[in-house]
């Protein structure tokens, strides 16, 4: 059963075929991240507007399907948002998936929670948990414009 | 003792994983425990428990001459000349990380060479790398070449005026191969450069003995070889740790101790600053008793026949991808599947009992070289079967599965 749970269809789908897997033309703030126990690797592109939205998001990178799904999905869900609502995303999700059961973030459609929710699976899993967190951390990066690269070793 | 029902050996074996039996193909890694080992511990705790090398109590001479005799136990397995040339160490990264230390100390300077090969495990790198750091050596890589291996014509290419020492992997943790290190070592000695072997993956599986190899310094994980964790064996010869510096200072470790200066022990002593982790030694000595039991050849004839197995049964698997090919080649399986990546694959395998190790395996140079992030494990220790192998494969047809739906 748990399994199922962690490779669940949409992980499945979104980490064969990831969406966004790419590099935003004309971007305006990147950052790098890598989970060293894993070898994840992954590299965020922003293209913010005047009005801080993020007109586009997108990222190169390899990995498992659970670090590729999550980025997949993270990018698909924070694009057209401005950015305090991406920031706002990035913390209810780090939230779930530590801790909390469910997701609370009033940005989300039921379909954005369900894509979101896809990636609860991992939490019986803790040494799989950092693999679904990468992409996350390294947004945060990318928003900062960070030169460094972000290391999940660094984070709970 | 014979390898046929070896896994009841091992209270491991008992236990059940996500409710299947445990299938352990992790031993690169660590190895599981026979019960030996395990009571040795724990009657040395409960019954023969005292510090060695200080007291003249009744229970610290036991304790010493206990701790003394897993010393001559290893010299005689690894037919080393002399007891004196077996340190203990918390383990074999602090063995290389005690040569590193001291013999950087004492004779490496601005410019020298260490070589050593792109096969390397971390621990048999970082080390030199602080040398190069803080003494501006240089470190060199021989090549591995498309089947794995480093042989004997690219360590030759690297060898020059500066190379002050060679450090080379007895058996590679990834690809399996077998190094030379017999001829490296007569190759280097021609040259004058001393030789360390990180015999890690070498001691557990292979004939290891010192006047053979006649290599300067030898490196044992004793958790690999059926042991406690938490303690290492350096063998050195004696004309080194004669003339090398000591490594920690501490107790133990000195002779006289004044406020104007310090003489230092003889050896081994000279090495073993601190309260050692003397119950793991003694329990050593059953580890020992325990592959003595079995012998050596036929272990290795065991695991040469799962080996064989293993990799026609994962050769007949369409998907599956070995790394490497080395002719001389010790039971590890490194591999890919396609369109699965090896984290995932670990995860799903484990659901089975099945336990693997996924990852760069601490070596980062070579999976960078051949291009791939992680690669899939599966290492061979004597309680393995074919049937663990066969498990294996089933488990991996599951990945397959579950990523493609068929």
């Amino acid at each position: 059963m748990n399994l199922k749970e962690l490779y669940q269809e949409i992980i499945l789908d979104h980490g064969k075929n990831p969406r966004n897997l790419r590099k935003t033309d004309n971007f305006t703030k990147d950052a790098k991240g890598h989970n060293p126990l894993c070898g994840d690797k992954v590299h965020i592109f922003l293209k913010l507007g005047d009005d801080k939205k993020i007109e586009d998001v997108s990222f190169e990178g390899s990995g498992c399907a659970i670090s590729m799904a999550s980025a997949s999905i993270m990018t698909d869900l924070v694009k057209q948002k401005n950015e305090n609502d991406a920031k706002e995303l990035i913390k209810d999700f780090l939230e779930m998936i530590k801790e909390k059961p469910d997701i609370s973030n009033k940005s989300l459609s039921e379909n954005d929670k369900t894509k979101l929710m896809s990636l609860s699976g991992v939490k019986q899993y803790p040494m799989r948990v950092k693999c679904a967190t990468l992409a996350w951390h390294t947004l945060t990066s990318a928003m900062k414009d960070s030169k460094e690269e972000t290391n999940t070793e660094k984070f709970d | 003792m014979s390898l046929n029902n070896i896994k009841k050996e091992f209270p491991i074996f008992n236990e059940k994983v996500h409710n299947n039996d445990l299938v352990y193909l992790d031993s690169a890694n660590s190895s599981q425990k026979p019960l030996s080992v395990i009571n040795r511990i724990y009657d040395f705790y409960s019954k023969e428990f005292s510090n060695v090398g200080r007291s003249v109590h009744y229970l610290a001479v036991a304790a010493t001459n206990m701790y003394e005799n897993t010393r001559s136990s290893v010299q005689k397995y690894i037919n080393a000349k002399d007891p004196k040339e077996i340190v203990f160490t918390k383990g074999a990264t602090e063995a290389i990380n005690l040569v590193a230390n001291t013999f950087g100390q004492k004779y490496l300077k601005e410019g020298d060479e260490i070589l050593i090969t792109e096969l390397e495990h971390h621990s048999n790198y970082v080390p030199w790398h602080y040398l190069r750091k803080n003494k501006g050596i240089k470190i060199e890589f021989a090549e591995v070449n498309e089947d794995g291996e480093v042989t004997l014509e690219s360590i030759e290419k690297k060898i020059n005026s500066k190379t002050k020492l060679i450090a080379v992997t007895h058996l590679s943790n990834v690809t399996g191969a077998i190094l030379p290190v017999k001829e490296i070592t007569a190759l280097a000695h021609s040259k004058n450069i001393p030789v360390l072997i990180d015999g890690c993956q070498g001691a557990p599986h292979l004939k290891i003995d010192m006047q053979d190899l006649d290599c300067d310094f030898y490196a044992i994980s004793c958790h690999k070889m059926y042991g406690p964790t938490g303690l290492g064996v350096l063998y050195a010869k004696k004309k080194w740790l004669e003339e090398l510096p000591p490594y920690q200072g501490g107790g133990g470790m000195i002779r006289e101790v004044k406020k104007s200066g310090i003489t230092y022990g003889d050896l081994p002593n000279k090495y073993e600053a601190g309260t050692m982790a003397t119950a793991q030694v003694i329990a050593f000595d059953e580890s020992i008793k325990f592959l003595n039991k079995l012998g050596i050849e036929n272990i290795m004839k065991h695991e040469k026949e799962l080996l064989n197995y293993g990799q026609e049964v994962l050769r007949k698997n369409n998907s599956v991808r070995l790394v490497g090919n080395p002719k001389n080649k010790g039971g590890v399986l490194s591999f890919t599947l396609d369109g699965i990546h090896a984290h995932d694959i670990a995860t799903i395998l484990d659901e089975d009992g099945v336990a693997i190790r996924a990852g760069h395996h601490c070596c980062q140079i070579l999976h960078d070289k051949l291009g791939i992030p992680a690669t899939a494990r599966a290492s061979l220790g004597v309680y393995n079967t074919k049937d663990d192998l066969d498990k294996l494969n089933e488990s991996l047809n599951k990945c397959k599965k579950i990523f493609n739906g068929k």
